[in-house]
């Protein structure tokens, strides 16, 4: 049931230098992919069925194909490979220790992908507020210059690259792709209109591939693998293993490397369950900008399509799980905060919109508001999604409406009972005991 | 939300200049990109490294070696949170209040080190060991409730187990982070590695946590793995 690919060796205390990656085929990958030509190893990684496991799922051998090649027009321009390493989506907590257990398997899939694209520089493009995290990848990529994975003519190819190990500064809002790609080239974090599609006028208004770390770091696998090992896990239409990240209320919250199609029932049956003596009562499948799901999903399967069916979305599959002693109020409350906070300023629905959700839901909260806020609260979503200028709105929406149509009655709750029917203490790990 | 600075200007005596090193530095910085402006970040991160916040001289040397004017440079390091408009304590303790964090124990952790502490968010204490701030969620849910100190991992925190820990940052003496190095580095050798200037210490510490090895456990428990690659048997 459980099928650790990425996470297969974390527990050898070396996991994260290059003779420990080395010594389980670490780099074999590069060199045979090296002898490949670039456009079958092209079509190598659409045959996988790979997707991209930022939130989107969009086909990852696809999004290298629509790179422009050949000596004419945008083809003629350098191109580029940016690794979205920024991992912010609240609840998403699987790329982090990924790249500081095992930041080689992600260099050696920055310099497939990097061949592949016919890209001679490489960004890794890492959050900063992950100290060592970023550490390990800059030693890593040093390392794997040392050891000629990296730099000039690798391995005897011809094929040249530069990999740079290059720091956020704390903005959520820069892991959206061109958000990112605008802080990349030292501007404020801010979306940019499409299309023009990254793919062609990207990083320096150069061809660019943008893809997560952990697509990035599936590539090798395949390579060695085959398009048909890796497709022979997952589902008829999301193939492959991907990390799964329990956090919450469970027994043991985790990182959990399973096939797509995996239930939140079956991780739970696996891992203990819910914590002792309480249930389920809400989740996101994948951060809180996928809309929230409750003790009726358990069986929805963490596909794609599965996720998408039952109203939500797949996202990161970062799977936060509260139980009974939560209030979904304060729990939305908070993600709201965190999108008003986050939204960069540039489109008036967002920017005014999470701003008047928080106040709205802040009356809601403690008790002080009426039962039209809540439909005001509903007209404010649906003045924001669709209606922004990037994903960041439509996802400050999600936690909103689907909160309200699954719990209505608890929002009503706060305001007969005049505030927060709950106890946050009896919500927190350590109870009353050591606060 | 709108974090209104109402504390005094900082003074520009106690904090040490930008040198020519520095300045040699930035270049080596620029050098690494094939655009010069995408250097800003790291440049920035630099300043930090040797005056603890984003001073008007940083924007000014920024400007200077990018041919910016200051103000691109202003609007750029006021849109990152990461930038300081004043020095960090030696220890900058964050605490993740993210939903799941605040549910799980971050909130009431966030309110005993404000209490322990007399700080507000986003304050630094007057002796210029500890500034505090409430932070989002950092990639540790796995961990929560999650404390970061100089963006070191301090995992399942409680509120007691936060007050130790600042009170050692204070005392100069503190523990080694959950998921880091033996030592923990102040803020402002955090910020030279940010701006890529790696310290070596990344070969220390564990590969991972206890949360990150739990389902590769559990699958050796269960005998599970994923299957092995055509042609080989392992
Ligand atoms: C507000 C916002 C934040 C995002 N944050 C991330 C992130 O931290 N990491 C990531 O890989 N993708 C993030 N994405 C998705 C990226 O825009 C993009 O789809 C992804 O990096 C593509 O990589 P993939 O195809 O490999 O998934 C974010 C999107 C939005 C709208
Ligand atoms: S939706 Fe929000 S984050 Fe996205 S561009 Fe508009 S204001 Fe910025
Ligand atoms: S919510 Fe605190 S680390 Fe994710």
């Amino acid at each position: 049931m459980l099928t650790p690919v990425l996470s297969a060796h974390w527990d050898e205390a070396d996991s994260f230098t290059i003779e420990g990656y080395t010594r389980h085929r670490g780099y074999e990958a590069l060199k045979k992919a090296l002898t490949i030509p670039q456009d079958d190893l092209i079509q190598l990684v659409k045959d996988s069925g790979l997707r991209g496991r930022g939130g989107a799922g969009f086909p990852t051998g696809m999004k290298w194909g629509f790179i422009p090649q050949g000596p004419e027009g945008q083809g003629a321009k350098p191109h580029y490979l940016v690794v979205n390493a920024d991992e912010s989506e609240p609840g998403t907590c699987k790329d982090v220790p990924f790249m500081m257990a095992n930041p080689h398997a992600l260099v050696e899939g920055v310099a497939i992908a990097s061949f592949a694209i016919r890209a001679s520089h490489a960004f890794i493009y890492i959050r900063g507020e992950v100290l060592h995290v970023i550490r390990r990848v800059q030693e890593a990529v040093a390392q794997a210059y040392a050891a000629g994975h990296l730099g000039k003519d690798i391995h005897g190819s011809g094929f040249d690259l530069d990999v740079v190990v290059h720091s956020g500064a704390g903005a959520y809002i820069c892991g959206e792709e061109t958000a990112l790609l605008d802080s990349l080239e030292g501007y404020r974090g801010q979306p940019r209109l499409r299309p023009p599609f990254p793919a062609t006028h990207g990083l320096y208004a150069s061809p660019t591939v943008v893809n997560n770390v952990e697509s990035i770091a599936s590539v090798p696998s395949i390579v060695l693998g085959g398009a048909e090992w890796f497709s022979g896990m997952g589902t008829e239409k999301s193939k492959g293993y991907t990390l799964y990240s329990l956090s919450g209320h469970v027994k043991k919250p985790g990182q959990y490397e399973a096939p797509l199609g995996i239930t939140l029932r079956q991780l739970l049956e696996l891992s203990g369950g819910m914590r002792e003596g309480h249930t389920l009562k809400f989740w996101t499948p994948g951060g809180s900008s996928t809309p929230l799901l409750t003790a009726e999903h358990l069986d929805v399967p963490l596909d794609y399509e599965g996720v998408t069916a039952a109203g939500s979305m797949l996202g990161t599959k970062a799977l936060q799980c509260f139980d009974e002693t939560t209030c979904v109020v304060r729990a939305i409350l908070r993600w709201t905060e965190f999108y008003a906070h986050e939204s960069c300023g540039k489109c008036t629905p967002c920017r005014e919109g999470t701003f008047w959700m928080v106040q709205i839901l802040q009356r809601l909260e403690d008790g002080t508001g009426t039962e039209a806020d809540i439909a005001t609260l509903l007209d404010t979503c649906d003045n924001i999604f669709g209606r922004s200028f990037c994903a960041l709105g439509d996802g400050a929406t999600s936690p909103i409406v689907s909160g309200v149509q699954h719990f209505r009655d608890e929002f009503l709750s706060h305001l007969t009972s005049g505030g927060c029917p709950f106890d946050p203490v009896a919500s927190t790990v350590f109870g009353g005991v050591s606060a | 939300m709108v974090d209104l600075d109402l504390q005094p200007p900082v003074d520009r005596s106690k904090v040490p200049p930008l040198t020519d090193q520095t300045r040699a530095e930035v270049r080596e910085i620029i050098a690494r990109y094939p655009r010069s402006r995408s250097a800003l970040l790291p440049m920035l991160h630099l300043v930090q490294s040797v005056q603890g916040y984003v001073s008007p001289d940083g924007i000014a040397l920024c400007s200077e070696e990018l041919d910016l004017t200051k103000a691109e440079v202003g609007a750029v390091a006021t849109f990152y949170p990461m930038y300081r408009r004043r020095p960090a304590g030696t220890y900058h303790v964050g605490v993740c209040t993210n939903t799941l964090c605040a549910v799980l124990g971050g909130d009431a952790i966030m309110d005993a080190l404000k209490e322990h502490t007399g700080l507000k968010h986003n304050q630094t204490s007057e002796d210029g060991t500890i500034s505090l701030e409430h932070i989002e969620c950092n990639a540790a849910c796995d961990y929560a409730p999650v404390v970061m100190v100089n963006w070191e991992f301090y995992d399942n925190q409680t509120p007691q187990s936060a007050r130790e820990l600042v009170d050692a940052c204070k005392a100069g003496n503190p523990p080694q982070p959950t998921r880091g190095p033996s030592k923990l580095v102040t803020f402002k050798e955090m910020s030279r590695v940010l701006a890529g200037f790696n310290d070596g210490l990344g070969q220390e510490g564990a590969a991972a946590g206890h949360a990150s090895l739990i389902g590769l456990e559990l699958a050796k428990q269960r005998g599970d793995t994923a299957p092995s690659y055509p042609g080989t048997e392992s």
